[in-house]
């Protein structure tokens, strides 16, 4: 092969996967765009690539609700379902990894078949049990459902993460007298940190993005970014520019966090799941 | 922070129902402790005008805090309808249409209002109030109403040389449409709703039904879908939108079809009068200048209930705060918010249809040139007005039952698929009438 | 973890742990268990009692014993049988699509490039975008069928613009969906190829294996596991799809784009009928877990391995 027609190959590949990666962003793109139009040029036909930017939309979507309040709370909620899920899926996974039994990986199964459950259909009991136990619109109330429906994937994640763990290393660990809390937190935690890492990630991006229990069991106080979507999401009137400001607002936060965080989940999860 | 753990929250709640009690004793004192309305509200143009004003609200009542909570209109009614119907105590003020209000102040879900004689309630408009009173008491007060009517371009008209009758009728609209299409210049005739929803395509179409002289059920409760008069209002509907509606025509309800007129797209269109405010707003529309209006059009029948809607405020009966709710309910209703609303966004976006002193005041009809079609429209929508032949139930383009949510969504996704084309007319109607047929029977209506 | 630790052979997992240390793993193991119990059954008692229950929230005169009547309700309901295989269609056209394009994709961002971080970042963008504001998103600035983007560019090649949603639903919220999904396959695949030893495609390449058969006998056999884990979780998600339909198409035209939670939420939640919606999730579960028998029979195996 020769260097010019390798150089060549390199051109191409490159070309095709940026055209590839253009064309899935191009959306969330066009909504940032569109978040900067006035509302008639945001309809305007055929659509303006060159058009005068304006902050009006955002500034209405400022006056309007209290961004603030809302992301404060997908931040508070994400952030502490995600630790309770980890706090309570290590002790779990390592038990399935370490100490299998007979019905270990039954259990495992049953866990992720747990998650099954279809939201519409189990609605209004949920909703009576939240009002009887006074979890009605409270972000303890967000952080209990999410902890429990994200409980078995991160099991379920951190039990493969654990696997490739060699045993070995936490059998010397044991022979030199560490208990099983030293075990845990001494060798097996920071052996297996990168996946523990990733498997939080994980459940902070799915936390932020539910939008069913979100929208059902709260109101106001508790409120998280899904509920103000839906207070823009089909106004009377032209709504396309607000929108979109809205829905820039309710994705940043957590589109730059995935950024930001993208080698660390990469990194965790070359380290057990998928490996 | 709000955190806390159930049983404080259990206590803080118990705690409140107390105070609440005891609010209710001592309504009458003179000083009670400063209370917090949760009140839950749709985001369309006229509440969020009423929410950036209710700081004056907040001003002269300094005990009073309001807490909003702004949804899609589907979002919010399955919420507030939760809500009320375990008595989760969750609003205090709701907004809520004439198609809840007599159905849940029926199941004792609503706290009767009484305003009091300074809020003048004979001046609201007797159709809206009709639908809001049940055994002479009223549930809920009027924020803004709305009925029918036929806009139209008046410079595509004078160039295609056509006159709009002050009462067209529908042979006449479809000539109107097949005259003014012009697709190439994306032009089209006639825009009408066609996105499936009861309270979307299904509003229009029952409408639409009702002069073509159908109606959805007889006095048994028999589904009447498969009747003559669906077939023809149907077969209308079908044929005009696809001769000379905009494509896309079932993904477009009320707000497509508004942004649609408003860029220019479109010839005429029959629907709400609130469109009225909004198509005369030069920030908003395009095509201000020339906006025509007429009363809706009339098929062969010619009469029955034509379209009533209200956007009302009501205090569930779960609230604990509901003399302080009263307080902001009236105050957002009263003439002094139609004044407020007059002085600070102009009188063309004070919240229509509910006072006749709206109506009568002379700076109204300068600005809204539209108010007088409006006033005559609500006064004729006559909700529970006769049918073609007996019917067992009340409201002009719903049917006032709970089990309409289900079947008008039904219905309006078959309509849907004949538009689209999936289904011809007569097969939509036979689904259509199996399936309301199945609903009505698995709720008991039907025996 | 560093390289010299990762070398060291995974061993079994230790024969027969003794019977103190398995105690203390049922102890371990006990919090999440039972708390994943009380999710699953006391939700899930209360629909079978509500789903045999005449019970409407707005209609309190209908009360008592409901027999099987909501289920026939439901059962015999001519849509059904469309909801079950639009059902089965979302989930595995998205999957077909997501796992398939995923796998080419993988391997073409796995090669060297020009600013292949920042292509990386952006190809996987959709995935951390909320469901919500991703269906509005497509319906409203990208499909629309006269404002939106694809629109201008069908209008600027002379093609007359389709309208997607009414024309294509079901294929039309199998893209959507799939767009949302491509980047966490994406993902999950290149990451499983940047694990496969650099040494291992180099001596592949020694041999004189073409590009085809290197990824065809070395990456493919490779990838197996990942893809049950895209699978797994792709599918778990993808069975509740609900949000997407309900923004777009509320199910129609028809019932073209009406899945099981969706006809669920049509039929028996917009009444707010509980016995119905009760009774339609009890045969929702069901389904879940006869795909789930299948499913997790599949994933476990590949586990094992």
């Amino acid at each position: 092969m020769t260097r010019k027609r390798a150089r060549l190959q390199r051109i191409a590949i490159g070309g095709a996967a940026w055209a590839v990666a253009l064309w899935v962003f191009f959306p969330i793109l066009w909504m940032v765009l569109t978040g900067f139009k006035t509302e008639p040029d945001a309809i305007s036909t055929p659509p303006h690539l060159i058009f005068h930017p304006t902050l009006s939309s955002y500034r209405e979507v400022f006056a309007r609700e209290t961004y603030w309040h809302f992301a404060l709370n997908s931040v508070t909620i994400s952030v502490l379902a995600s630790i309770a899920a980890i706090l309570l899926s290590i002790p779990a996974a390592y038990a399935m990894a370490f100490l299998p039994g007979r019905r270990t990986r039954g259990t495992l199964l049953w866990m992720l078949s747990t998650r099954m459950l279809p939201p519409v259909g189990v609605l209004v009991p949920i909703y009576l049990l939240a009002r009887s136990t006074g979890l009605l619109d409270t972000r303890t109330g967000l952080v209990v459902i999410y902890t429990l429906t994200n409980l078995p994937i991160m099991v379920w994640m951190l039990y493969t993460f654990f696997r490739e763990v060699p045993v070995p290393i936490l059998e010397a660990g044991r022979m030199d007298g560490a208990t099983r809390w030293q075990e845990i937190t001494q060798v097996l935690l920071p052996l297996a940190l990168p996946g523990i890492a990733s498997t939080g990630l994980l459940s902070m991006i799915l936390c932020w993005n539910e939008a069913f229990w979100s929208l059902n069991l709260t109101s106001s106080a508790a409120a998280p970014l899904p509920t103000f979507i839906a207070s823009f999401s089909s106004p009377e009137g032209l709504f396309f520019a607000k929108l979109s400001a809205a829905s820039t607002l309710a994705v940043a936060p957590i589109l730059v966090f995935g950024w930001l965080s993208q080698k660390q989940l990469v990194r965790g999860l070359t380290f057990g799941a998928v490996k | 922070m709000r955190v806390g753990s159930p049983p404080a929250r259990i206590f803080k709640q118990a705690l409140r129902r107390c105070a609440g009690l005891s609010m209710l004793v001592l309504a009458a004192g003179p000083a009670h402790a400063a209370s917090t309305l949760t009140i839950a509200t749709v985001n369309n143009a006229d509440m969020v005008i009423m929410k950036q004003l209710s700081g004056e609200f907040e001003k002269s009542h300094p005990d009073i805090h309001l807490n909003w909570v702004t949804l899609e209109e589907n979002v919010l009614r399955q919420r507030v309808t939760t809500d009320i119907a375990t008595r989760s105590g969750q609003f205090d003020i709701l907004t809520i249409g004439n198609y809840e209000v007599p159905i849940w102040a029926k199941q004792g879900w609503l706290a009767a209002l009484s305003p009091d004689a300074a809020y003048d309630a004979d001046d609201i408009l007797p159709s809206v109030k009709a639908g809001l009173t049940v055994d002479g008491k009223l549930y809920a007060l009027p924020f803004y109403a709305e009925s029918v009517m036929t806009y139209y371009r008046k410079d595509l008209f004078a160039k295609a040389g056509l006159t709009m009758p002050d009462a067209p009728t529908y042979d006449q609209i479809r000539t109107f449409a097949d005259k003014i299409t012009d697709k190439g210049n994306q032009v089209y005739g006639l825009c009408l709703r066609g996105k499936p929803g009861w309270g979307e395509n299904m509003a229009y179409v029952t409408s639409l039904v009702n002069t073509f002289g159908g109606q959805w059920f007889d006095m048994a409760w028999r589904p009447m879908l498969d009747s003559a008069e669906w077939k023809a209002a149907l077969t209308w509907y079908v044929g005009a939108l696809k001769a000379d509606g905009p494509p896309g025509a079932t993904s477009n309800g009320f707000n497509e079809n508004l942004a649609l007129f408003g860029s220019g797209h479109c010839g005429m269109w029959i629907d709400s009068t609130v469109a009225g405010g909004l198509l005369f707003d030069p920030a908003q529309s395009h095509v201000a200048g020339n906006v025509g209006f007429a009363a809706a059009p009339l098929g062969p029948y010619g009469k029955g209930p034509t379209w009533l809607w209200s956007w009302n405020l009501a205090i569930p009966a779960s609230s604990s705060h509901t003399a302080d709710a009263q307080t902001f309910v009236t105050w957002a209703t009263s003439k002094e918010y139609v004044r407020l609303v007059a002085r600070t966004h102009g009188w063309v976006a004070v919240p229509a249809g509910t006072r006749l002193s709206t109506y009568d005041s002379a700076e109204y009809q300068k600005a809204a040139p539209f108010a007088s079609f409006v006033h005559t429209a609500i006064d004729r929508a006559d909700p529970n007005g006769p049918t073609k032949q007996p019917r067992p139930y009340g409201g002009a383009q719903f049917v006032a039952i709970p089990q309409f949510q289900a079947i008008g969504t039904q219905v309006g996704q078959i309509v849907a698929a004949a538009l689209s084309g999936q289904t011809s007319v007569d097969q939509a109607l036979t689904t259509a009438q199996a399936s309301v047929t199945r609903t009505v029977r698995q709720s008991g209506l039907m025996r | 973890m560093d390289q010299a630790a990762r070398r060291i052979p995974v061993a079994a997992p230790v024969g027969r742990p003794s019977h103190a240390r398995r105690t203390g793993g049922a102890l371990l193991l006990s919090p999440a268990v039972i708390l994943l119990l009380i999710w699953s059954l006391v939700p899930l008692a209360m629909t079978l009692w509500y789903s045999v229950r005449r019970y409407n929230l707005v209609d309190p005169t209908q009360v008592g014993f409901a027999g099987a009547s909501n289920y026939v309700y439901l059962l015999t309901d001519p849509d059904f049988i469309t909801a079950l295989l639009n059902t089965a269609i979302l989930v595995g056209g998205v999957l077909v699509i997501t796992v398939g394009l995923g796998t080419l994709l993988a391997v073409l961002f796995d090669q060297s490039f020009l600013g292949r971080g920042i292509a990386r970042v952006l190809v996987i963008s959709p995935f951390f975008v909320m469901p919500t504001v991703s269906a509005l998103l497509w319906k409203n600035l990208m499909l629309h069928p006269i404002y939106g983007v694809y629109s201008a560019m069908m209008r600027a090649v002379g093609l007359t613009p389709v309208d997607w949603l009414s024309r294509y639903p079901l294929a039309t919220l199998v893209m959507i969906v799939s767009w949302e999904w491509l980047p966490f396959a994406i993902l999950i695949l290149l990451t499983a190829i940047q694990s496969l030893d650099a040494e291992q495609k180099e001596a592949a390449r020694m041999d004189g294996a073409g590009p085809l058969a290197q990824f065809r006998y070395i990456i493919l056999p490779h990838l197996s596991r990942a893809i049950t884990v895209v699978i797994m979780i792709e599918t778990i998600f993808l069975l509740a799809v609900f949000a997407e339909i309900s923004v777009t198409t509320a199910g129609g035209p028809g019932v073209a784009s009406t899945n099981l939670a969706f006809l669920i939420y049509s039929r028996a939640l917009l009444q707010f009928d509980v016995g119905g919606a009760s009774a339609g999730g009890v045969v929702a579960i069901v389904i879940a877990n006869i795909v789930a028998a299948f499913l997790l029979r599949a994933v476990a195996r590949n586990l094992e391995a």
